[in-house]
């Protein structure tokens, strides 16, 4: 007889938020990505019936897929899974969503919608699965890609990035991470504070492309972002439900506590760096451009933005599910309308 | 002073004209000749007599040309009418041309200095000077502009005898609780009334006279019934991106949730609006908010619908409810923004790549506006499916007279949705199987708590199960089944009316606004004794009716206003054994077709 396998604090097992095998090339960086999301999922104890998973169109927008089977997930159109997702949110704002998206489906054909998701703060985690090319059709450049970052083929990238966390944060983003999907105890403690944030939680996370875009001259290889990827901190996150104390030597630790009582602990490195400090973060950002460095951690959190829910006024209950007697106003209030275009 | 013109001589002679004419303004947009206008229409209608008012302006904010037709008609006939028999000519820029469209005999009111009387001396002009009475009506010379226009409300009143009473009470609801204003412009209307007792001696024959013909009914814009129709279906996620002549559809809306759908104690709010950064946001938010159970919509035009092709065939294949109204103006591209027309019939009908054909509304009146909105919602549930409601320019943005709306006799019908407990009774969930035998699949919603509610939606290939698939046999039972669903519709959409005439050889088919210009001309083919049945289409697909009565005449005309002829065409496609019989009478320059349009069309192709 084998043991029981271990149960989380609602009472199920990892398997419970695995979703479909995954049909993407064996090592590639989304699956690792996927691992964590599970991961997360688990150790949080989410109910897997109150998530909705969104996705854009291409490798990373397949992923939903691969996670959570027991949630509602929703592959949109390509570029469009911001909208598809300020939708969801407002017609039940008690679901948790999580949106995967690529560097193409995000810096490319969906970087309006991408804009306008995270200037409403609509409350979602939202990851970018980036590995500066285009893995369904065969690897072209994205709007990720460095200057200078060579294509499988030998073609040199002539365009400058386009860098989605320093956009994001210059449009208002209330918590901004960048990650490594060859860093799993970094990622999941990320992904676990989006899950915590009541906006939006935007990820960028590199995830190399194994057949198109590992090879030498790439910036996003797993051998490439392994040598230069430089922690802001090493990152924590203690949920509300389990409250550690660990002592720390005074002044080395930064506590960020969110909404729901949950804590980041941000453990600093040689770098001294405060990810509530908005205009830090786009100048720590810019640098790391101009020195070449792969930095990665929790770039910006700021936990006193209202999120979109808030802003649109809506009440606790899901708008989808009101009944008639408050969505259909009475004869009268139809009789008084009358009354006045006579 | 007045000049009395040969031409109207005749006219006198032939008595008075009572409560048939059509007045048009010509002013400058930007003038505030809105509100003049406004009042004008309202203060006959009050005196009982049906009244219909068109607005025809250009795509800009101030300084271009714009025109208001006020149509009077004792027989209730609301349709744009070709000639107009009183014109005001308030547009120095315009007036030239604008007289010379009179017919002879018309009546043209016009500021002095114009001196409009020299291009037509057919024509019985009535000069005024304008601006030595704005000066009398103020000081300020901001609302000596403004008050011109009341100048010539009086002027009209004078003129036609229209109650001085009704002009009170229709001034005090258009400056609603503005006292200062009510003054003003009652002020401006007494003095170009009195000046016009006292200066100009009536020789034309055109008056009115109170009727009991509007008793009971409201004036309302068509998108202002659509946002009506949409409150009382219970609407609860709107998104929108801003588009002319779509734009006020929402607006409306706004203003009607919030004045009827905020919880006192809470002050929460039962819905949520987005205005979003395009056209490709907006159906994206609304079909991700039906997906998750809300009653959904969008309101665009045109350019709008374009861009929303591509979700349309994604919520057309993954089978999502949503409403999508287009307020049609002139196409392709930008085309003409301010005029109207129904050319989007096919395109929306059609909407994606792929095979696609979505269910399509079409209403032909302001009544309709609100009652198909409704429906509307109810079908985009029942069938899963986006549903268009097809209006135009000038049933959405002009105001008309109806009769007042109905409160909604059914509950609110969210479809097949199944709860977890309709899971366990059912034993199982499959989101694309025809369980019924309909069509129409079953679906759950997020946050459902059971372990087989969820699926994963996607706009790729996918079978029963929603699992994803590239099996040749699992695409065509998806879309054999999407037909199936389509074909099912039939029964549900709303059927044509048909209304036959006894030894009528002729049928006229026509659909959404186009109706008001049929109606009449089928009593203007009447008195040139053309017999005509007619039958006017609701929506696509197409109901039973249709083969009926084209088989039960010789041949049918299908009047539309687009170049194409595309509801004939659609027609020929739906009964080509019968396509020969299937003629086209088409109005496409964007101004509303008129029913002497669709007489002489008709008698042309009799003759």
């Amino acid at each position: 007889m084998t043991a029981a396998p271990p149960t989380n604090r609602i009472g199920l097992t990892l398997n419970d938020y695995k979703g479909a095998p995954s049909t993407l090339c064996d090592g590639c960086g989304h699956d690792a990505i996927t691992a964590q999301i599970i991961k997360a999922f688990y150790e949080l104890g989410t109910e897997p019936h109150m998530v909705a998973k969104l996705s854009g169109i291409g490798c990373s927008s397949k992923t939903p897929a691969y996670f959570l089977n027991r949630s509602h997930g929703f592959n949109s159109v390509h570029g469009r899974m911001p909208s598809v997702a300020t939708g969801v949110s407002m017609a039940n704002h008690t679901l948790t969503m999580i949106g995967v998206s690529g560097d193409g489906d995000t810096a490319s054909i969906g970087l309006g919608q991408f804009c306008h998701l995270v200037r409403r703060n609509v409350p979602m985690i939202y990851i970018i699965e980036n590995n500066g090319v285009y893995g369904l059709t065969k690897g072209q450049f994205s709007a990720t890609a460095d200057l200078g970052s060579k294509a499988k083929s030998g073609v040199m990238n002539e365009l400058p990035p386009i860098d989605l966390c320093g956009l994001a944060i210059e449009l208002g983003c209330s918590f901004v991470g960048r990650s490594f999907a060859g860093d799993p105890k970094q990622l999941v403690a990320l992904l676990k504070a989006a899950g915590s944030h009541q906006g939006t939680a935007v990820i960028d996370v590199i995830s190399p492309c194994v057949t198109f875009n590992n090879h030498e001259g790439s910036t996003k290889s797993y051998k490439y972002a392994k040598e230069m990827e430089t922690p802001l901190h090493e990152l924590g996150y203690v949920p509300f439900f389990e409250q550690i104390s660990v002592d720390y030597e005074p002044g080395s630790v930064q506590e960020v506590e969110m909404h729901d009582g949950s804590k980041i602990r941000l453990k600093k490195t040689d770098r001294d760096y405060d990810p509530t400090d908005e205009i830090n973060a786009i100048v720590t950002i810019k640098k790391a451009h101009a020195n070449k460095e792969f930095l990665t951690g929790l770039l910006y959190i700021n936990e006193n933005k209202e999120d979109f829910t808030t802003i649109m006024n809506v009440g606790d209950a899901a708008l989808a599910t009101l009944p008639e007697s408050i969505t259909r106003p009475p004869k009268s209030a139809l009789d008084e309308i009358m009354a006045e275009l006579m | 002073m007045n000049t009395l013109a040969e031409g109207s001589k005749e006219k006198l002679e032939q008595g008075r004209v009572v409560n048939d004419f059509s007045i048009q303004v010509a002013t400058v947009n930007g003038s505030g000749s809105q509100s003049s206008n406004s009042v004008l229409m309202r203060s006959i209608f009050q005196m009982g007599i049906p009244v219909s008012g068109k607005n025809l302006f250009p795509s800009n904010i101030a300084g271009l040309p714009t025109w208001f037709t006020i149509r009077v008609n004792k027989d209730g006939y609301i349709a744009r009418k070709a000639e107009t028999e009183i014109l005001i000519a308030m547009n120095p820029q315009t007036a030239i041309e604008d007289v010379k469209s009179l017919s002879s005999g018309a009546v043209c009111i016009s500021p002095v200095e114009l001196r409009l009387e020299a291009i037509r001396t057919d024509v019985l002009h009535y000069q005024v000077p304008f601006s030595e009475l704005a000066a009398k009506a103020s000081e300020n010379m901001k609302l000596r502009k403004l008050l011109t226009n009341m100048l010539y409300v009086g002027i009209v009143a004078e003129l036609l005898n229209i109650d001085h009473a009704q002009i009170e009470t229709s001034i005090a609801k258009q400056f609603e609780g503005k006292t200062k204003a009510i003054d003003l412009n009652l002020n401006a209307v007494k003095i170009g009334r009195d000046w016009a007792r006292e200066n100009l001696k009536k020789q034309d024959p055109y008056a009115v006279e109170p009727m009991n013909k509007t008793q009971g009914k409201i004036i309302i814009d068509g998108n202002a019934a659509a946002a009506l129709g949409s409150l009382f279906a219970g609407v609860t996620v709107v998104t929108w991106y801003p588009i002319t002549p779509s734009s006020s559809l929402c607006e409306q809306l706004i203003d009607y949730l919030k004045a009827y759908r905020i919880e006192k104690e809470s002050g929460k709010a039962s819905f949520a609006v987005i205005q979003a950064e395009d056209e490709l946001a907006a159906i994206g938010m609304a079909l991700g908010a039906g997906w998750a159970g809300a009653r959904s919509m969008t309101s665009t035009s045109g350019p709008g619908i374009s861009l929303m092709a591509e979700f349309t065939g994604y919520g057309y294949f993954t089978e999502i409810p949503v409403v999508i109204f287009d307020v049609q103006r002139v196409g392709p591209s930008t085309g003409l923004p301010t005029r109207t027309s129904q050319a989007d019939l096919i395109s929306a009908h059609t909407l994606s790549h792929g095979d696609t054909k979505h269910i399509v509304l079409l209403p032909g009146s302001v009544a309709e506006c609100y009652e198909m909105a409704g429906d509307a919602f109810e079908l985009a549930e029942k069938f899963q499916t986006p549903i268009f409601v097809l209006t135009d320019l000038d049933l959405g943005m002009n105001n008309w007279m109806s009769d007042p709306f109905v409160y909604p006799t059914k509950p609110i019908n969210r479809g097949k949705v199944m709860t977890a407990a309709d899971i366990d009774k059912a034993g199982k969930f499959e989101r694309y199987r025809d369980v019924d035998g309909d069509g129409i699949p079953y679906r759950t919603l997020p946050g459902t708590d059971h372990p087989q509610a969820a699926y994963f939606t996607r706009g790729s290939g996918h079978n029963e199960k929603a699992g994803y698939t590239e099996k040749p046999e699992d695409y065509v039972n998806l879309m054999d089944r999407l037909e199936k669903k389509f074909q099912t519709a039939r029964a549900f959409v709303p059927p044509s009316v048909v209304s036959l005439e006894k030894f009528a050889i002729i049928g006229l088919i026509a659909y959404g606004s186009s109706d008001f210009a049929v109606e009449e001309a089928r009593d203007q083919l009447k008195v040139a004794n053309i017999a005509t049945s007619y039958l006017r289409i609701k929506a696509l697909p197409f109901t039973d009716e249709l083969r009926k009565f084209v088989e039960g005449h010789d041949h049918v005309y299908v009047i539309e206003q687009n170049r194409d002829a595309q509801m004939r065409d659609l027609i020929r496609l739906e009964l080509p054994d019968l396509a020969m019989k299937i003629r086209s009478v088409k109005h496409y320059d964007g101004l509303p077709i008129d029913a002497r349009f669709v007489t002489d069309a008709i008698m042309e192709q009799e003759r």
